[in-house]
């Protein structure tokens, strides 16, 4: 029997993983989107020859390093903590989790740190084309890091190309390209790396707007916004368009995160978006209390977004639990009852094997195969334990969705009044603009709030709940841990922040 | 071509290309080496610069090779990832947080608001150098020495002592191991940096470092005679006939009569070493470097292949023998296996770029003039 191990302690690991990887996440959105923008503005530099843009690509440049430094430090901590924290995952599914790291470390990481170097030290040192070419090469490389990380995590989201090997009790891979092109692993390499764009665009225009509103700077405040948001208006509707992938997709593989993220507590025919709303707190799972205190619906808009059909059917949060005959859903209630029989065959087999009982081993080997799919679930204690922190989910999904459409607004306006070539007279649009890269990383934070929390309680889904998936640890070791490096971290953050903050005011060196 | 290798072949050539990153890594601990002689061999802030600047071209390349070994390892041996990283937790845990303020120290050490001050950046240089490796040396002395952990049925392990790994300090041989190559990459940043710097402006910075060359590899010889010693004579833990994990005496030795080119290279490894040495501290020559690195790489290459070749367990536990990781029970499966060689056909390539950037940027020395604006 494997062990499920002490909640408090699991608790903290998970804790420690979204302290980590909320930092991480601090860092790199920046590091994906602006690393394109540097590249941009020192090809306009390449092409006119104007040495003002070779100013400002290097001002922006000297940001960028400074995030970045403190993005791979992140980094390796989180990497290193699947085999730390999550131990008994690393061994289960090592097989195929482990090769998008390993691939992401040979190529990805090694062209990021390889041409970083030429990138900052290389500018006397390399002709200018090869110097361009190697700001390329950091702004692809740091991508195609975001495409394995994300083929890793769109594989847990949505487990395909593998199979359970009763003999070693792990998951196992069969096809390599089926993880890869696995349509949530690319609308989640393509949501995030386009709501980067989004964030790093804003990033320069909070700058560069604050840069107006001193009045210092106001040409190369001015250049940045315009290319800034083009970027960011074309990444916002790529943004919008693959955010609504994501939770169309959520509809097949994950309904449970979707229902819970749109609050939806019964399942409907027809069923509403909410706009906007306020959860009832005392809702439980199961009670017939209303789920809303207060909500703005908009009738029919939820069905149509998650089945192209108006009048489809969206399970909510009491049908995936309980079951719904008529929809023909099975709930986690009789899934948890087969996952029990498949734990109990699987030991049997385990036992015959042992004894060398080979009559016995194929005959429960053969029952074990029959409920197999609902093994993850014979791990969790009731029904009830299937369904994610539900106000969580719901709040961050809204907020990300309402920042998402203001947004593209934002860059609207600051490219339109950038094409007019008056923005240094809109003192309205630069105050607007001071904010939103703070209001960007809240949206992009939230995002992976939803798509991490709405996953529980599982770590793969449906096969490996997060409580079978930490390391055998004392729940003090964990918690040292998570103060140790929520101290480090804030230490580290509090640091790059006050010396972003003096290299902004500093402003870009005199050539 | 790959289609046709069998299972075993890939566990063993995963071994081998583990063991390669693992090795390029400590020829690139020159980087660590180079941090903590700081204080040695810079007197003043402008040759401090000059060496912090130098040292700060490649410190990403080491840190990420780090991150590859981590990443082939998790891919290839999935079950030592799980078991040495959950079990020895502290150990693990103790070597990232020194690699986390290495990352910071280069490039906030000298910017303007950086919270905690030049010297406590310096600091964190220092720390990851020394005790940074001193841990990894220990951890890397468990593969002969072993440690305490049981692994169940299901692969979970138990660590049976609360020191999580840190207890692998107090072992003469790993601690021998730690300090070797604590003092070898002292030995390395000397050399490195020696062929790096453009001595201009400096000149006593050069004699400098030609003598920390020397006498950190002076230093290093009673710590490599211990682990070598000990290689040869020590019990190790064998793979039987049945699979069987057992002690078997003068295990190491027998790997090597067994293999004899693992003494090839172990002996040519060390012999480029004590030339490159030899050469810097001798001669007016600078390229010391380029024969002690790949000398570090070969000797390294010996060590992990005697931990996992020749039927041994590379990964042993000292409670429960049975529960000792092998190359054949620790791997991923054969399609994982396989599918990552033709990802491997893809090193070649990366290590091209790697050295032709290497070469471009290195064909002007680190001097005066590069301490401009873009400078750390
Ligand atoms: C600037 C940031 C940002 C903005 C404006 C948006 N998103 Fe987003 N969203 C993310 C940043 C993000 C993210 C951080 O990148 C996430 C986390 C995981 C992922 O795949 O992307 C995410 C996840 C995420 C998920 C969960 C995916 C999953 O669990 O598989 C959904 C359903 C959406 N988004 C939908 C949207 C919609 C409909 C938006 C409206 C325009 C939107 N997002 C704007
Ligand atoms: C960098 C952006 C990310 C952020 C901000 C983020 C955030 C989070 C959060 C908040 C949790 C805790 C969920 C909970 O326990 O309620 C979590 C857990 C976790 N995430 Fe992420 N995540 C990110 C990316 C990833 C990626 C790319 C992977 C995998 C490749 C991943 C793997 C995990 C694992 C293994 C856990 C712990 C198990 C669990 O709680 O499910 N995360 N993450
Ligand atoms: C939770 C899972 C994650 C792990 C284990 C992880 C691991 C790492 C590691 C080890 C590094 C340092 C690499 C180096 O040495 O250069 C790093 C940096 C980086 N990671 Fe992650 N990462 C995770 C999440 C993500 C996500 C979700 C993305 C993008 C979508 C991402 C993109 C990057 C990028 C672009 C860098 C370069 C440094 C920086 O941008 O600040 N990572 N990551």
């Amino acid at each position: 029997m494997m062990e499920n191990f002490d909640p408090t302690m699991v608790n903290w690991a998970r804790a420690q993983f979204a302290l980590t990887a909320m930092y991480h996440w601090i860092f790199v959105p920046l590091t994906l989107g602006l690393s394109w923008l540097i590249a941009f503005y020192e090809s306009i530099y390449l092409k006119t020859g104007n040495e003002e843009w070779k100013r400002l690509t290097k001002f922006w440049m000297k940001l960028f390093g400074i995030n970045f430094a403190i993005g791979v430090a992140t980094g390796i901590i989180l990497e290193f903590e699947f085999g730390t924290n999550w131990s008994n995952y690393s061994w289960m599914v090592g097989d195929i989790f482990g090769a998008p790291l390993a691939i992401e470390g040979i190529f990805a990481f090694f062209l990021e740190a390889t041409f970083f170097a030429v990138m900052f030290f290389g500018w006397e040192k390399v002709s200018k084309r090869f110097h361009l070419f190697s700001t390329y090469m950091v702004a692809f490389g740091s991508n195609l890091s975001a495409v394995w990380i994300l083929v890793a995590n769109g594989w847990m989201q949505n487990p395909v190309g593998m199979a359970f090997n009763p003999d070693t009790a792990r998951f196992e891979m069969q096809n390599i390209m089926e993880v890869i092109l696995s349509p949530v692993a690319v609308t989640k390499f393509t949501h995030t790396t386009s709501s980067s764009f989004v964030l790093a665009a804003l990033f320069v225009i909070s700058i560069a707007s604050l840069f107006l509103l001193q009045k210092r700077h106001i040409v190369m405040a001015k250049r940045s916004i315009v290319v800034a948001a083009v970027f960011g208006l074309l990444g916002s509707i790529l943004t919008g368009l693959t955010g609504d992938s994501s939770a169309y997709e959520n509809g097949f593989y994950q309904p449970m995160k979707l229902a819970a993220y749109e609050g939806l507590y019964d399942g409907e025919h027809g069923a509403g978006l909410i706009a906007v709303g306020k959860l009832n707190p005392q809702k439980k799972v199961g009670d017939s209390q209303e789920a809303f205190e207060f909500e703005v619906r908009i009738p029919g808009a939820l069905s149509f977004l998650t089945n192209r059909k108006f009048g489809s059917y969206v399970p909510g949060i009491n049908d995936l639990v309980y079951g719904n005959e008529q929809e023909n859903i099975m709930g986690a209630a009789e899934k948890i009852e087969k996952g029990k029989i498949a734990i109990r065959y699987l030991d049997a087999y385990k036992i015959a094997k042992k004894e060398g009982d080979e009559l016995q081993a194929t005959a429960t080997l053969s029952i074990f195969k029959e409920f197999e799919q609902y093994l993850g679930y014979g791990y969790l204690q009731k029904p009830e334990d299937a369904v994610p922190p539900v106000a969580l989910s719901f709040y961050s999904f809204h907020v990300m969705v309402i920042l998402g459409l203001l947004f593209p607004l934002v860059c609207i306006a600051f490219l339109y009044f950038g094409m007019k070539g008056t923005l240094e007279k809109q003192s309205w649009l630069q105050v607007l603009g001071l904010p939103m890269v703070f209001l960007a990383f809240v949206a992009s934070q939230a995002g992976w709030v939803v798509a991490e929390v709405g996953r529980q309680p599982w770590a793969i889904q449906d096969l490996l709940p997060v409580s079978m998936a930490t390391s055998n640890l004392s729940t003090e070791t964990v918690q040292l841990t998570f103060y140790l490096f929520a101290a480090l971290f804030t230490i580290l953050l509090l640091a790059e922040i006050t010396i972003m903050a003096k290299q902004i005011k500093i402003g870009p060196e005199e050539i | 071509m790959i289609d046709s290798l069998d299972i075993i072949t890939l566990q063993h050539i995963w071994w081998f290309l583990c063991s390669l990153v693992g090795s390029l890594f400590l020829f690139l601990n020159f980087v660590q080496g180079g941090q903590t002689l700081l204080w040695q061999v810079a007197k003043t802030d402008l040759e401090k610069s000059l060496v912090i600047n130098s040292l700060g071209r490649k410190w990403e390349l080491t840190f990420t090779t780090l991150v590859l070994f981590g990443g082939a390892l998790f891919a290839s041996f999935p079950k030592f990832y799980a078991t040495s990283f959950g079990g020895a937790y502290w150990l693990w845990i103790a070597i990232l947080f020194t690699f986390v303020i290495q990352a910071v120290g280069y490039e906030f050490r000298t910017k303007p608001g950086n919270l905690l001050g030049t010297r406590v950046y310096e600091f964190f240089l220092f720390l990851n150098g020394s005790l940074g490796i001193l841990l990894i040396g220990i951890a890397v002395g468990t593969f002969f020495t072993g440690s305490a952990f049981v692994l169940n049925d299901y692969n979970q392990v138990t660590w049976s002592t609360p020191l999580r790994g840190l207890e692998g300090a107090i072992n003469g041989f790993n601690l021998s191991l730690g300090l070797f190559l604590v003092l070898n990459a002292r030995t390395l940043g000397a050399m490195y940096l020696l062929n790096n710097i453009n001595f201009e402006s400096v000149t006593e910075m050069e004699e400098r470092l030609r003598r920390e060359a020397f006498i950190n590899f002076a230093c290093s010889l009673p710590f490599l005679l211990i682990v070598l010693g000990s290689l040869f004579f020590m019990t190790g833990f064998g793979i039987g006939e049945n699979g069987l994990v057992s002690m078997v005496a003068r295990k190491y030795m027998l790997n090597m009569l067994a293999n004899p080119w693992i003494i090839g290279i172990l002996g040519g490894g060390l012999i480029l070493v004590i030339l490159g040495v030899l050469l810097t501290a001798k001669s007016s020559k600078k390229i010391g470097i380029w024969l002690g690195g790949p000398g570090t790489v070969m000797v390294g290459l010996a060590l992990f292949s005697l931990a996992g070749f020749n039927n041994t367990s590379f990964y042993p536990s000292t409670v429960d023998l049975q529960s000792s990781l092998t190359i054949f029970n620790a791997s991923s499966s054969y399609y994982t296996l396989k599918t990552l060689m033709y990802v491997a056909l893809g090193i070649p390539f990366v290590l091209t770029y790697v050295a032709f950037v290497w070469w471009s940027m290195d064909r002007g020395k680190v001097g005066v003039k590069e301490l401009g604006s873009d400078a750390y």
